[in-house]
């Protein structure tokens, strides 16, 4: 609208509106507004490059190996196979069990560790004397790193020289219980992560909430489910998506502890990718990256619509 | 004492709850806001007995925390042999106070230490560097295609190493860095993460200060350098532990961009506890003490910034 009447005066723009800028104004402008341009890929540049060549081309070079056949023999060129290898692969069971491994971990893990840490959380989360030294005990485990958990739990459930060696349903040696053992090193790394991000949101809940319900009759039990829970909820979200993940990034633990034992039974689908006794085809194992990343794909969709609702609020 | 029960470094998180986690700009979530707040009441010193009781129940709770790592020195400082001569008691048998220097002597944990060290160093610096200049330009620049490269950056979540491990590992063969520091530092040079979170603390910072900078004549670099960094310090500090930690702990990318012993990294080294001769096990198990205490050194001094960086994670998309 305001185009057509400034078509009809052009030379009668009064003085005060700017409407037309000097020819040397608008020069200088698309100068400065190019160096900044230029200067922000500039910055930018070292980012992409690493993520061009290390995060995108390997996504490429995932579907290349998917749909090529590989010969045994690495100087010989692969033939192209389409959609069969991938298809054929993430419709194996194969993949199914590595679906099913990678499932169970997250089970064993994920629950158990978020109430866990909820408990250690909520006992250290007081006024006492001394209360900072449980505090530093809780997060300890932060200091540990997967590989570590695992030799610490080595020394637990080891079949030979473990401390629980002859606890049957902590048996690395049976197919039922193995992952269930080796998942228990996993809860006990994610201790620290867990009890720190739990009081952290404990202490941000207003205590003027908790003593309204204590005037309004509400038991310790019923307060903390009725008011605590529902403030400290996008915290336990978080720490839910977190462990998923790590669930599904398992491959330490397993190779350190049961090296995929017994019999397969503790084969996540990463140990599977990363194969490390090289008993699959790059195709395959290609193959079953992509299956990964779908995965991964859902996990963050779903971690980005749950963080975009202020899951406390409930409305 | 007042303050003892706003912990872990006397900060009171921002929550994660309260943060509105759609926008990015939701800086407020990271910022410390806990420094003026008044003692807590409610669950104030309470009767003697249940004072007492929770006493039993904290210090039960330390003991399952602790009975892992109880355990680990164990059998970090016993005669392997001897240990399982005794049937693997609950108490030290034939203690060797020596294990921990001939892990470094025998069991190679100086080598494997001096290149995690080097490894995670470079990454620490590389990703400070990289995501302090990608953030400024997000946070302060107009450009063509930012929204485009935004989700090119936000597009790298969904490609963890886990993912494109075996894609990458060709790469990194075909370009003859297998076995090398190269190798084990290229693919974490940037991070997308680190942008984000330091562009969220450049976000925080006021605009007037921003047109001040500019009225004094300070162009972009001196701007970035002389204010923005230093007044974005804490979310730069609790990126850099969060950073360190994770670059420390790596496994999977060491573990397979390599495959001689000599370039094995300390987590690397950890897997050997596996093939070790039975009375070689007590190094083994102090490699892995040796391989956590940089991280219990780093937990004792920068509490407050695990802190901050392990929730920030909330917020972040």
């Amino acid at each position: 609208m305001s185009s057509a009447p400034a078509a009809t005066e052009p030379a009668a723009d009064p003085a005060g509106t700017t409407l037309a800028v000097p020819p040397a104004a608008r020069a200088e402008r698309l100068r400065r507004r190019l160096r900044e341009g230029g200067l922000a890929y500039l910055f930018l540049l070292p980012s992409l490059v690493v993520f061009a060549v290390f995060f995108y081309y390997p996504l490429y070079r995932l579907v290349w190996f998917a749909t090529h056949q590989q010969s045994r023999f690495r100087n010989r060129p692969a033939t192209y196979v389409g959609t069969e290898q991938l298809t054929e692969t993430l419709s194996g069971n194969d993949f199914f069990d590595g679906l099913v491994h990678s499932g169970l971990f997250m089970v064993y893990t994920v629950p158990l560790g978020i109430v866990l840490g909820v408990l250690l959380a909520v006992a250290a989360h007081r006024r006492l004397r001394g209360i900072k030294i449980f505090q530093t005990i809780f997060s300890s485990t932060v200091a540990s790193s997967v590989a570590v958990a695992s030799v610490v739990f080595t020394t637990l459930v080891n079949p030979e020289m473990g401390y629980f060696r002859d606890v049957s349903w902590l048996s690395l040696r049976s197919g039922d219980s193995a992952l269930f053992a080796v998942s228990l090193s996993s809860v006990w790394q994610n201790l620290g992560l867990t009890f720190i991000v739990v009081l952290a949101a404990l202490q941000t809940v207003p205590d003027e909430l908790t003593e309204a319900a204590t005037i309004d009759g509400y038991g310790p039990v019923r307060r903390f489910f009725r008011i605590t829970v529902p403030l400290i909820s996008p915290a336990l979200l978080f720490l839910a998506i977190v462990l998923v993940v790590h669930a599904l990034q398992a491959y330490a633990q397993i190779e350190i502890l049961t090296g995929g034992g017994p019999g397969g039974a503790t084969e996540t689908l990463l140990f599977k990718i990363a194969d490390p006794r090289g008993v699959r085809s790059l195709g395959e194992r290609a193959s079953l990256s992509l299956g990964l990343f779908v995965l991964t794909a859902v996990v963050a969709g779903f971690q980005y619509s749950m963080l975009s609702k202020r899951v406390h609020y409930g409305d | 004492m007042a303050t003892d029960d706003t912990t872990l470094g006397d900060t009171t998180l921002g929550n994660p709850a309260l943060a509105d986690a759609t926008t990015a700009e939701s800086d407020a979530a990271l910022e410390p806001v806990g420094a003026a707040k008044p003692p807590r009441a409610t669950r104030g010193p309470g009767s003697l007995a249940s004072k007492l009781a929770w006493y039993v129940v904290l210090s039960a709770l330390s003991l399952l925390v602790l009975f892992p790592i109880y355990m680990l020195l164990l059998r970090a400082l016993s005669n392997p042999l001897r240990y399982i001569n005794a049937g693997q008691p609950l108490y030290p048998v034939s203690i060797q106070w020596d294990v921990f220097s001939r892990a470094f002597t025998e069991a190679e944990m100086g080598r494997a230490l001096t290149l995690s060290f080097v490894v995670t160093l470079i990454i620490v610096i590389a990703q400070l560097l990289t995501s302090v200049l990608a953030a400024y330009a997000f946070a302060f620049l107009e450009f063509p295609f930012k929204r485009l490269m935004f989700v090119v950056v936000v597009g790298t979540l969904l490609l963890p190493i886990e993912v494109t491990l075996i894609a990458n590992i060709e790469t990194i063969r075909e370009l003859r860095l297998l076995n090398s520091v190269e190798g084990l530092t290229l693919p974490f040079l940037a991070t997308a993460i680190g942008i984000f979170l330091i562009r969220q603390g450049f976000l925080g910072i006021p605009s007037e200060l921003r047109d001040a900078s500019t009225l004094d004549g300070y162009g972009h670099l001196r701007f970035l350098f002389r204010v923005a960094v230093p007044m974005t310090r804490p979310i730069i500090g609790s990126f850099v532990v969060i950073s360190f930690l994770g670059a420390w702990n790596q496994y999977v990318w060491p573990r397979f961009a390599t495959d001689r012993n000599a370039w094995q990294t300390v987590q690397v080294a950890l897997r050997n506890i596996g093939n070790e001769n039975p009375d070689q096990l007590n190094l083994g198990f102090a490699a892995a003490v040796i391989a956590a205490l940089p991280l219990l050194v780093l937990l004792i001094f920068f509490q407050r910034q695990i802190v901050r960086g392990l929730t920030a994670g909330a917020v972040k998309g």
